[in-house]
């Protein structure tokens, strides 16, 4: 006969309940470990599904996800000449807080890709299309919570949603639209037109104090004009240039020459993906860790509390069982299955919770196989431990308190 | 006759705490119960009634004095002669005056519980306990917590546990206390039939006066020590 079954069917309504309140703090300690998970993954998805084997980024810096990166656009051009280099693609990514349509602050962090080179078609698509023109449009993360045809202003242009994709955050939790290179660009470094004006004129007048300026008059008037024909005026710098070899190409040999280059820094996808992992997402993971181990600690006591007091209760039950010839391990095991029921039950409670609640969350909590696995197996400790107060408690009844 | 004697109690004395504290709890207490043979002991409370059954019982040593059980030397003073353990399990059925069921077992599972830790297969115990059920007349009831039960029912369930094991003794004390007057007669007489017809010694201690003309023999116990008061049969 299991007596703990017999319990646990007796006072289902309370055991019922304390599983629940278990299942609740075991969700969360779930749930901590399940958005490390997410900030990790999250941070490190445009890395991985990028398709880049080597990230050339602003000298003496750590590339775009970890600090500001400023490279000019032409360096695609030289990088694109190194033997063993298929591809070189500009990238630009930075974060904009506007207004949306309806009034509401849209945080998105805008990632920038070199069309027609790239026009997105390595983004997993839950809806539309990839990018097919050069210009006003875009692909917006569900996060974002814009629909496919949407119209949104930025700056001085409308960009129209023509894909929708999911999963893409940013390493600061943003959802990631993405544009091309000069649609990036564009939002980025929009100016208002008195902004524009004022900066002609600053430019003029500047010209006109210069000594190149009095010799040569008709370069006043060229400096009030656009800046983009100008061409003593770089174009707008990028964030980083990304390469992906041939098939066969010697990482190594193609990492040696850039090396040389004295105005950049190179770093391998891994190298960028630790970069950001040790950066970043380093911090959150110490603090989810200790406040996840904090949690795991607190809720082992409140177990221990619980089979305590369950184990009182039963004093007497466990006397008689003793007077009538009982061994300790008939009472061990009485508190240590009970403790074990408690211990999974709470456990499934927590993941069947976890799974309706932790998609509604703002950021992604993802629940690995082997973070379950792991919890489970802490779950199970907990429970033995946490029943030892219980049983020891147990092991000191006398058969003479059945007769009181 | 020893050879027919189920509990040999000789000069028993139980003696609690130690100099200014000492209380003695009972002193040279001998009592003979034969198989077969149901006795009563009554008394007034703090005579010592309860510390004589727990220590026959094999629960509550005594300082000094033995007892035997089946002519077997069981406790020689405070001294185990065997495993008390498996004694009290084998040869030992106890019934208090609370019934003192498992409340988160029905009173199948209550004397299926005593039937298993007994060796008994679960089929076999379910089985035994509801044929035992069914001779004491509450085997209707099987299904029913001891919530659900009369206090008399109760009682008849506690019986049913403590026979299960098919005990060479029975130790019961104040088994009647919680009862009416009609159902403690009715317990009292279950306990006869039980001594007489299975050859169990039963040693009851009791208050109730009324049913004394149910036991073979009454005991009277006064300070510690226990007198013969009346030899029915």
């Amino acid at each position: 006969m299991n007596l703990a079954i017999k319990d646990i069917r007796h006072n289902l309504g309370r055991f019922v309940l304390t599983a629940i309140g278990i299942g609740m703090l075991l969700m969360i300690v779930m749930g901590m470990g399940g958005i490390y998970r997410g900030i990790s993954d999250d941070a490190t998805l445009l890395i991985d599904n990028i398709g880049a084997d080597i990230w050339i980024v602003q000298h003496n810096t750590r590339g775009p996800f970890a600090e500001l990166s400023r490279i000019p656009q032409n360096l695609v051009y030289r990088a694109m000449v190194i033997p063993g280099v298929a591809t070189a693609r500009s990238f630009v990514q930075h974060t904009i807080q506007r207004q949306n349509n309806i009034g509401k602050q849209l945080r998105m962090t805008i990632v920038g890709l070199d069309w027609p080179i790239d026009k997105g078609e390595w983004v997993v698509l839950e809806s539309g299309r990839i990018l097919n023109q050069n210009h006003y449009e875009m692909i917006a993360d569900t996060s974002l919570g814009l629909n496919l045809g949407e119209k949104i202003k930025l700056g001085k242009n409308t960009y129209t949603v023509v894909g929708i994709t999911s999963s893409m955050i940013s390493s600061g939790g943003d959802g990631i639209g993405f544009f091309t290179i000069q649609d990036a660009l564009d939002i980025q470094l929009d100016k208002t037109g008195e902004a524009v004006r004022l900066d002609r004129v600053s430019r003029s007048n500047r010209v006109k104090k210069n000594d190149l300026g009095l010799k040569q008059p008709n370069l006043i008037e060229l400096a009030s004009q656009k800046s983009s024909q100008l061409p003593g005026l770089a174009r707008p710098e990028i964030s980083s240039v990304i390469l992906k070899l041939k098939p066969g190409a010697n990482l190594k040999q193609v990492e040696n020459i850039i090396e040389g280059w004295k105005d950049v820094s190179i770093f391998t996808s891994n190298g960028e993906r630790q970069l950001l992992l040790k950066g970043t997402v380093e911090k959150v993971r110490k603090q989810i860790g200790l406040f996840r181990i904090l949690l795991t600690i607190i809720s082992a006591i409140i177990m221990a509390l619980i089979l305590y007091t369950l184990t009182l209760e039963k004093l007497h039950s466990i006397a008689l069982l003793k007077l009538i010839g009982a061994s300790n391990w008939v009472v061990l095991k009485l508190i240590l299955q009970e403790a074990l029921i408690l211990g999974v039950s709470g456990y499934c409670i927590a993941y069947i919770l976890g799974k309706k609640i932790f998609p509604n969350f703002p950021r992604r909590v993802i629940l690995s196989n082997d973070d379950l696995f792991q919890l489970a197996i802490i779950v199970l400790i907990i429970s033995v431990i946490s029943s030892l107060l219980g049983v020891w408690k147990a092991m000191q009844v006398t058969p003479n308190e059945a007769l009181n | 006759m020893a050879d027919k004697l189920a509990i040999q109690a000789d000069s028993l004395k139980k003696i609690y705490g130690k100099d200014n504290t000492e209380i003695v709890a009972m002193k040279d207490a001998t009592m003979d119960v034969a198989y077969g043979e149901i006795v009563a002991l009554l008394g007034p409370s703090g005579s010592g009634k309860s510390t004589f059954l727990t220590a026959v019982g094999l629960i509550n040593p005594p300082t000094s004095g033995q007892i035997k059980i089946g002519g077997q030397l069981v406790l020689n003073g405070s001294q185990p002669m065997v495993n008390l353990k498996y004694f009290r399990k084998k040869y030992l059925g106890f019934v208090f005056q609370k019934s003192n069921l498992i409340p988160f077992l029905s009173a199948r599972e209550n004397v299926q519980i005593a039937l298993e830790i007994n060796g008994y297969s679960p089929q076999d115990s379910s089985k035994r306990a509801l044929e035992i059920m069914n001779e004491l007349a509450i085997g209707d009831r099987a299904d029913n917590f001891p919530s659900m039960l009369s206090g008399g029912q109760q009682q008849r369930v506690s019986i049913c546990r403590a026979l299960s094991n098919e005990p060479d003794v029975i130790l019961a004390d104040e088994p009647t206390a919680a009862l009416d007057s009609h159902l403690g007669r009715q317990v009292m007489e279950l306990f006869r039939d039980i001594s007489h017809k299975r050859g169990t010694a039963v040693i009851v201690v009791t208050h109730d006066q009324r049913s004394l003309d149910v036991f073979d023999t009454v005991y009277e116990m006064e300070d510690g020590v226990i007198k013969l008061r009346q030899e029915i049969s």
